[in-house]
């Protein structure tokens, strides 16, 4: 019973896997890294502004996230040790990691993008920036947790103020946790397709400016997937072979650094 | 701190001042040597307290998310509400045209929440129905009957499918297992299951419920099965042990020393799942159907109130449109944080307080 229902679960994966390679592999061309999306109904054409364009908002979300993440999760596990507002906070971010990405956009729309009257990568890159944030201060409190505390005692003993102790001493020794716990927030985030619907929106041409429409990686792919031509469909494999490739190596370097970080032995 | 840095500061200060001194020269002035000392160090009260507020400010910054996301959605989805009031929820009306029930209707302005609540709630338990037993199994082999040097790769692949974009799920779902279910599943259903009235062949797309709860089943698994094998961890190997000296089976020592401690747990993780199944958006756009209607037929066409969103609020154009989609979106984050609240308490339970990951 048991093995059947993981053989059950195993295949779906298997499946998706083999359907990317078997798809993505044959309609990958150096073009599609190289160009920009052609006119609808023309043959050919790239990615390339997409993946450029989710780098933008990947920069634009790690910077919003990453330094609230990891200052959240130094709060909880330094300075509010035990508290109730920690117990609370912490209990928050876990509800609102669960909360649906697509009403993060929806959020973020009325926002800024109602405010200001048209779509950009900023509003997007903060959608993503604002779901980062649980996952990264959880990650970063247990890793801190982990620290022995004879560690911080002697930063301290030696005279170092409180706050370079936390920063050089502490943190820097659950460094390799807590990037594991950025590259997933990362990894998550990167491939988030709802909250860029109506926040970056998606352009066809070349953009960086951070004020402008953007296109995206996973929103191509949404595009390209539901439109009717074959053409698009394979651009659609393509992207995400190309996606999920990323965030592939990111999870598998992070379960490479956890299971030999440094911090096994300190815990 | 200061008691630390005092003990320290003392034997350069004491040849210049002894111990005495600063006492008899009646104050806190003298004192300086120390405070000296420290000064030159920097202030680092200051910096510290700043420090601290600093983090504590991020850290209640994960507050500031929830009730700005509230506030946001209240504000814009007001219109709707004191247009509808609570009846949005449960109206619909009857086209005086075609004399059909319609609910959702933007070019005349009728907008009623039915169809997307009940589309939401069929295509979440059917998921629900398809992973939970498969999800339960899968850690029950992963925690009691697992060869140890499978164990490491199954929990691998288990968390690959927790990090594959759901677009991508979308993309594969659309192209690969709608049409395997239009062509082999559902004529069976349809004739095995067909006379209760629930599979009917008269959409011929393969787009639906069904489609739509297989893909959701297939990615709230790893959610489920990664908090029930925590839990089911969790349970005291004494417990088993105990069964298993009374002279029970395997099977019967899963089922009463383990299953029966944990089952608080995995209820809180079958929440957790159904928290994501509720709130997914992409995947289910791609194979439910889009069309706000509340049929008998599970294999008919469908909306979700997330599907909804994603695909008309780009393009609403009217107000009221954009009103009602904001106020399903705000219908949506309330019910996940109810469910996902809920079942964070019943895994604190179990797991006493020990911080319940997913993924």
């Amino acid at each position: 019973m048991a093995i059947l229902s993981t053989v059950l679960v195993v295949a779906p994966l298997v499946a998706i896997f083999a359907y990317l390679i078997y798809k993505g592999a044959s309609s990958l061309s150096w073009a599609f890294f190289t160009q920009i999306p052609k006119p609808e109904g023309e043959l050919g054409g790239g990615m390339a502004n997409a993946i450029v364009g989710s780098a933008v908002l990947l920069g634009i979300s790690s910077a919003i996230g990453i330094p609230i993440g990891i200052g959240g999760g130094i709060y909880l596990a330094e300075f509010g040790r035990g508290t109730k507002l920690a117990n609370m906070v912490r209990f928050t971010a876990d509800v609102l990691n669960g909360v649906p990405s697509i009403v993060m956009g929806l959020a973020v729309y009325s926002l800024i993008v109602y405010r200001q009257k048209h779509f950009s990568a900023f509003s997007g890159g903060v959608a993503l920036g604002i779901m980062m944030i649980p996952t990264v201060c959880r990650t970063t409190e247990e890793m801190l947790l982990m620290v022995p505390h004879a560690v911080r005692e002697a930063a301290l003993a030696l005279g170092v103020p409180n706050w370079r102790s936390v920063l050089s001493i502490t943190v820097k020794t659950a460094s390799p946790g807590i990037i594991t716990g950025c590259m997933l927030a990362f990894a998550r985030v990167a491939g988030e397709t709802a909250p860029l619907i109506f926040t970056a929106f998606g352009n066809s041409n070349w953009s960086v400016n951070p004020n402008e429409a953007i296109s995206a990686l996973p929103l191509q792919i949404y595009n390209y997937a539901i439109s009717p031509y074959d053409d698009l469909h394979k651009l659609a494999w393509a992207g995400a072979l190309v996606l999920i490739v990323l965030i592939v190596l990111a999870v598998s370097l992070v379960r490479f650094v956890a299971s030999r970080g440094i911090l096994k032995g300190a815990s | 701190m200061a008691e630390i840095r005092s003990s320290q500061a003392q034997p350069k200060s004491e040849p210049g001042h002894p111990a005495a001194q600063p006492q008899a020269q009646g104050g806190p002035v003298e004192v300086s040597a120390i405070r000296r000392f420290l000064l030159s160090r920097g202030n680092s009260a200051i910096a510290d307290r700043g420090f601290s507020w600093l983090m504590l400010l991020c850290a209640l910054s994960i507050f500031g998310i929830v009730v700005l996301i509230a506030t946001e959605l209240m504000q814009r989805s007001h219109l709707a509400w004191s247009t509808f009031g609570l009846s949005f929820f449960f109206s619909a009306f009857t086209d005086p045209d075609t004399k059909l029930t319609m609910f959702w209707d933007p070019i005349n302005g009728h907008f009623s929440a039915l169809p997307f609540l009940y589309g939401t709630l069929v295509s979440s338990f059917l998921a629900l129905l398809l992973a939970v037993p498969l999800a339960i199994g899968v850690a029950i082999f992963l925690t009691e009957m697992c060869p140890q040097f499978l164990r490491g790769p199954l929990a691998f692949i288990t968390e690959l499918l927790a990090a594959i974009p759901s677009v991508i799920y979308g993309l594969w779902a659309v192209f690969v297992l709608v049409p395997l279910l239009r062509e082999h599943v559902n004529p069976v259903l349809i004739q095995l299951l067909g006379w209760t009235g629930f599979f009917n062949d008269d959409n011929p797309t393969g787009l639906g419920f069904v489609s739509a709860g297989v893909i959701l089943a297939i990615m709230i698994l790893p959610i489920i099965s990664s908090l029930t094998r925590e839990v089911m961890s969790a349970v005291p190997h004494s417990q088993r042990e105990a069964v298993l000296a009374l002279g029970a089976t395997r099977w019967e020592m899963i089922r009463m020393g383990v299953l029966r401690n944990a089952r608080i747990g995995i209820v809180g993780g079958v929440i957790l799942g159904l928290g994501r199944a509720l709130g997914e958006t992409m995947a289910v756009t791609m194979v439910i159907g889009n069309t706000p209607q509340i049929q008998r037929s599970l294999l008919s066409n469908g909306a979700s109130m997330a599907s909804v969103i994603a695909n008309e609020f780009a393009e609403a154009s009217s107000d009221l449109h954009l009103s009602a989609l904001t106020e399903i979106g705000l219908a949506l984050f309330i019910v996940t944080i109810i469910v996902n609240a809920l079942a964070r308490v019943l895994v604190w339970a179990v797991t006493r307080g020990a911080p319940a990951r997913v993924g």
